[in-house]
């Protein structure tokens, strides 16, 4: 799968802003992912000629940083942050409920392709904590009931 | 999005503008906003560089390096271009500040870029922000659109025939990338994988050019530093210690959040009266005092502490990221230290052995322990492996995921050798046990 027009003359313009061709790579393969849903082996090729750079050197890059995936996540990502904060403020039970919820585990997508699930590190909500983000989404002060809201939410949003 | 809060012993100057919309641009004009940076324009770039040295500013990242003398090492001349970063990476885990100053004050930490690369001869600053905050990148891009549909920004800032360009940026998910060297590596579309030093970022940085790095917090003090005048805000805290912070309380607290303190405030009153003490009528055990990568402190050590970079290095520790995580007396202190590691485990870049190597065999060994399989001998293990990392790793992670586990296994040896030999966890007895990783190949 292929990214929009727009959005590459969107990374066009703002490669301008750097004294090098590869310098907005980690930025676009983002939003490449956000607009297709991961970062596909022509959305790979296609910026490693952008760029300048060799296909490996691109998927060395994509290897690196957690936000990017090479095969689809469901529509909405659940990352639960599990990290001492919200550890301490029951991130263990939430997580533990969304997999029975869901049915799924870390890294799985459910099979109508809805949801997928993730443990993840400290997401910058700790004061607001248990927190979840849905996509980029933030959910705090979260319990069990609360983040069966938050799904059922969701479940809504994909039938508009 | 975030709830703000507020306490009477708060002294609001970073977090003056919370809650009032100053996102808007109009909104911060009436709010005293881009006066700093016009009176920058009137100084000398040393007069900037005194009056931010005067004030005491120490580096909010976590680190504490005072900001004035930073700037100051950047040299005058350079055939290469100068920049500034903004490191607005906010990963470590406890710290949720950065993220509030992005929101509610975007254009402050614009500003503050502004007065630096005055103040050391840049003419472009980036502002980079993690992967996570998409809608902090949202706002940033907003107010730097404003602001240069205003003038503000770019050939001719406020009509001074001077020239500064600032542009945002985004990760995608990587605590690696705050050390301010990999983060210049992910600026230029690259793995984050830090750099050696010397030589540092302020003469040799991004693209080779010198480069004033500082985290969000630090730059958005700067305007208020230079309307209010350094020396009324270094007044506000200890000495050598300037200002204000932002604490972020979490945690068993009855009233988490992110408070604005003067530096050199007791953590006795941040747990107690700011936070409302501990919830259900249980004690103290342990506050994790500036993010996960300090030392652990027990209750009588933090109930006799106070907020500032000189009472925690006088002990030959960290105050460190303003993320103050209290824990109370049902709490596994070997959970803690495993749910740390498995951070620092998931977290390290593989670079350098001590790191990569040490922060494995230390998760796999916590995991064993806490599910029961420890031995006696696996308690100093744990110590010597941690002991073994400080100080030999390329980047300071490794430190980072030693000093904690050092200091849980210190004060906390008790509860190691509460789960020797098959027995459960004593705070979770009912726990089922499901791992236990062997630990030779
Ligand atoms: C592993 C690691 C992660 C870091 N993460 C951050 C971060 O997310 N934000 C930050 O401002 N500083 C972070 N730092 C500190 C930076 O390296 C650097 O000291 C800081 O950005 C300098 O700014 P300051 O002097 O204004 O604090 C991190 C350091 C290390 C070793
Ligand atoms: S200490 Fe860890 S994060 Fe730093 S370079 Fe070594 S492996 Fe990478
Ligand atoms: S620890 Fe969960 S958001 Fe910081």
């Amino acid at each position: 799968m292929a990214i929009s027009e727009k959005l590459d003359a969107f990374f066009s313009e703002k490669m301008k802003e750097y004294p090098t061709s590869r310098s907005f790579l980690v930025p676009m393969l983002l939003y490449s992912q956000d607009e297709i849903g991961y970062v596909s082996d022509e959305v790979i090729a296609h910026l490693a000629k952008k760029t300048g750079l060799t296909e490996l050197e691109v998927r060395n890059v994509i290897s690196y940083y957690s936000m990017l995936r090479t095969k689809p996540a469901g529509r909405y990502n659940v990352q639960v942050c599990t990290n001492i904060s919200c550890q301490l403020r029951g991130a263990d039970e939430l997580f533990a409920h969304c997999k029975k919820k869901l049915g799924i585990g870390h890294k799985q997508t459910t099979p109508d392709g809805m949801f997928s699930l993730e443990e993840v590190e400290c997401i910058g909500a700790c004061s607001w904590a248990p927190a979840v983000q849905v996509n980029y989404d933030f959910h705090e002060n979260l319990t069990p009931q609360k983040m069966d809201a938050v799904l059922e939410n969701c479940r809504k949003k994909a039938k508009q | 999005m975030a709830d703000l809060v507020s306490h009477p012993d708060e002294v609001r100057i970073v977090s003056k503008r919370f809650g009032k919309g100053a996102a808007e641009i109009e909104q911060y004009l009436k709010l005293d906003g881009y006066k700093a940076v016009q009176k920058a324009l009137r100084m000398q770039p040393d007069e900037i560089i005194n009056e931010v040295k005067t004030s005491n500013l120490r580096g909010r990242g976590g680190a504490g390096f005072p900001t004035g003398m930073k700037w100051a090492f950047v040299p005058k001349e350079s055939a290469k271009p100068k920049y500034i970063l903004v490191n607005g990476d906010e990963s470590e885990p406890g710290t949720c500040k950065d993220r509030l100053i992005l929101e509610h004050d975007p254009h402050a930490v614009i500003e503050g870029v502004m007065i630096a690369g005055l103040a050391v001869g840049a003419k472009v600053g980036y502002i980079y922000i993690r992967g996570e905050y998409r809608y902090l990148v949202d706002i940033m891009r907003k107010a730097l659109d404003d602001a240069y549909a205003k003038g503000f920004l770019g050939k001719n800032i406020f009509g001074s025939g001077r020239q500064f360009d600032a542009y945002w940026h985004t990760g995608a998910g990587a605590y690696e990338v705050g050390e301010e060297s990999a983060l210049m590596e992910s600026l230029e579309g690259k793995r984050g994988i830090p750099r050696i030093r010397p030589p540092f970022p302020a003469v040799v940085g991004l693209w080779g050019g010198p480069t004033v790095i500082n985290n969000v917090e630090s730059l958005a003090s700067v305007p208020h530093i230079l309307l209010m005048g350094g020396q009324k805000f270094a007044d506000l805290g200890p000495p050598r210690n300037g200002g204000t912070r932002l604490f972020c309380l979490s945690g068993h607290v009855n009233k988490p959040g992110v408070y604005e303190l003067p530096m050199g405030y007791p953590m006795k009153k941040l747990i107690y009266d700011v936070g409302g003490g501990i919830p259900n009528g249980r004690k103290l055990k342990a506050v994790v005092p500036g993010g996960s990568s300090t030392f652990l402190l027990n209750a009588e050590e933090a109930e006799n502490i106070n907020l500032d970079f000189d009472s925690f290095s006088k002990r030959g520790e960290f105050l460190g990221s303003g993320g103050v995580v209290v824990v109370d007396d049902q709490t596994c202190m070997v959970k803690f230290a495993l749910r740390i590691m498995k951070f620092y485990q998931h977290e390290s870049c593989g670079w350098c052995i001590p790191c990569r190597e040490g922060t494995d065999w230390l998760k796999k060994t916590l995991t064993r322990f806490h599910n029961g399989g420890g031995l006696k001998k696996d308690i100093d293990n744990i110590k010597y492996l941690a002991q073994n990392m400080l100080g030999r790793t390329f980047c300071p992670l490794g430190d980072a995921a030693a000093i904690p586990t050092m200091s849980i296994v210190d004060k906390w040896r008790d509860e190691f050798e509460a789960h020797l030999e098959g027995k459960p966890c004593p705070f979770e007895p009912e726990a089922v046990i499901t791992e236990l990783p062997v630990l030779s190949h």
